[in-house]
């Protein structure tokens, strides 16, 4: 008998059900008066530097259906690519930004949205860059584990073809699933589809 | 963490994901149509995962952590055996996890949840709304009080219902720690009827989210204590990867 590793084991994951607004965005389902605002709610305010981007999208079922009780949540780096956490060691984030954001589907069109800036450029392992992205994680009444995506943009083309993360994906026909739809001036569309032909992307981090 | 130590930035262990749910499961109908069918892609962890959001204490209120008057009249409390919820967040090397953020919800003490598009008939409690949130200490040690939640009944197979549960949402150091979870009352007779906890096929899975009773910690002719235990991933040590730090 060799001696025992002795490591805990992750608690397994259950569905966020229907009534993740509850616990997560408490005032978005008339929860008022407990905590004075949701958290994740504003990622932005006046003195975050950065170019303002506003994000929007739904999540759709392997029927084409849209959810209606999704919540997402998003972890980006500021404008210079640093990210407000402890341990980022190369130097220190915009104090304005929190690089952080959560965001229910409406109830009535399962829309997201998240306002924020565009990310600046986050090394890889090796050092070298990663393509601007947004990490996106989705949990929803039937998602037994949440999943974890990224979401690239359209207008950086040669950055996000020398991208190591999607160099990853062996389908290169389905990269186009993790890259936004620029509608307008700082506008993005990024829907999500859970199953199906136009299956997202999804990571094992 | 200790002052003379940098803030550790190792990638962490790869998910165990024999013990997590499949997202496939048929026995939960919903998760039919939600479940990716293709691969995920593997990554190793870059600084985009191995990093999060920083929440302070200071950002509580009050009665953040008490479900028993958060959202009752002044001098009222909600109705329900009234119970502590208490325990450790660890991660998988056994340390605590200081500052973790947990966020919890639950059906009042009749089963019925505080929600539009709840549709099950038990009364609502005018005294409770639901929710609850607090955040660890340097030991990773936490304490919630509410009062039991009731079994409720869903639209699943012809008469499923949830045991007791309370929903747990847990924001670790770093995005890759990301965890929802449910914990369960030890002795409920559902749980081996649950078709959400049939998502996880391992057995000591489902032990681990089963709270015992905590005699020791209950407060006599007032409130039984719960314990329960959450594991968030672990990291490795960055002594010898691959990474250098400040790159
Ligand atoms: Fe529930």
């Amino acid at each position: 008998m060799a001696q025992k590793l002795n490591f805990l084991k992750e608690s397994a994951s259950q569905t966020a059900g229907p009534y993740v607004h509850i616990g997560c965005v408490p005032n978005f389902c008339g929860i008022e008066g407990v905590y004075p605002e949701d958290l994740g709610s504003r990622m932005i305010n006046d003195k975050t530097e950065g170019e303002r981007i506003t994000i929007r999208g739904k999540v759709f079922d392997g029927t084409g259906t849209v959810l209606k009780d999704v919540m997402l949540e998003i972890w980006q780096a500021d404008h210079k690519g640093l990210y407000p956490a402890v341990n980022e060691f190369r130097g220190v984030a915009d104090a304005n930004f929190i690089g952080w954001g959560r965001s229910p589907g409406d109830y009535t069109s399962g829309e997201y949205v998240f306002e924020t800036i565009k990310p600046g450029i986050v090394p890889f392992i090796d050092g070298k860059p990663m393509a601007p992205h947004i990490t996106f994680w989705i949990v929803a009444r039937g998602i037994n584990i949440g999943l974890h995506t990224r979401m690239y943009f359209p207008e950086e083309k040669e950055a996000n073809a020398a991208d190591p993360v999607l160099a990853r994906i062996e389908h290169k026909v389905r990269i186009p699933t993790l890259i936004a739809e620029r509608t307008g001036d700082g506008e993005y569309t990024f829907d999500i589809v859970l199953q199906g032909d136009n299956e997202t992307v999804f990571f094992d981090i | 963490m200790k002052s003379n130590q940098k803030p550790v930035s190792g990638s962490y262990f790869p998910r165990d994901r024999v013990r997590q749910p499949d997202a496939y499961t048929p026995c939960y109908k919903t998760s039919v149509v939600r479940s990716p069918h293709k691969a995920l892609i593997s990554m190793n962890n870059t600084l985009s995962e191995i990093t999060g959001p920083v929440f302070g204490h200071s950002m509580l209120g009050d009665l953040d952590n008490d479900m028993m008057t958060n959202y009752a009249a002044p001098g009222e409390t909600a109705i329900g055996q009234r119970i502590i919820v208490h325990g450790r967040v660890l991660d998988e090397n056994g340390n605590g996890v200081p500052d973790c953020l947990l966020e919890v919800w639950q059906a009042n003490s009749g089963g019925r949840y505080r929600h539009a598009k709840e549709t099950y008939v038990a009364a609502l409690d005018a005294n409770f709304g639901g929710c609850g949130r607090c955040i660890t200490d340097d030991n990773g040690y936490y304490i919630f009080r509410t009062i039991k939640p009731g079994a409720y009944p869903w639209p699943n197979g012809p008469n499923d219902w949830r045991p007791a549960h309370i929903h747990f949402s847990l924001f670790g150091h770093a995005f890759a720690q990301r965890l929802i979870t449910q914990m369960y009352f030890e002795g409920d007779p559902m749980i081996p009827h649950c078709p959400i906890l049939r998502t996880i096929t391992d057995q000591n899975a489902i032990n681990d989210l089963i709270a015992p009773i905590d005699l020791a910690n209950t407060i006599p002719m007032d409130a039984r204590a719960y314990k329960f235990d959450i594991v968030l991933r672990g990291r490795r040590s960055t002594m010898f990867e691959n990474r250098m730090e400040g790159n």
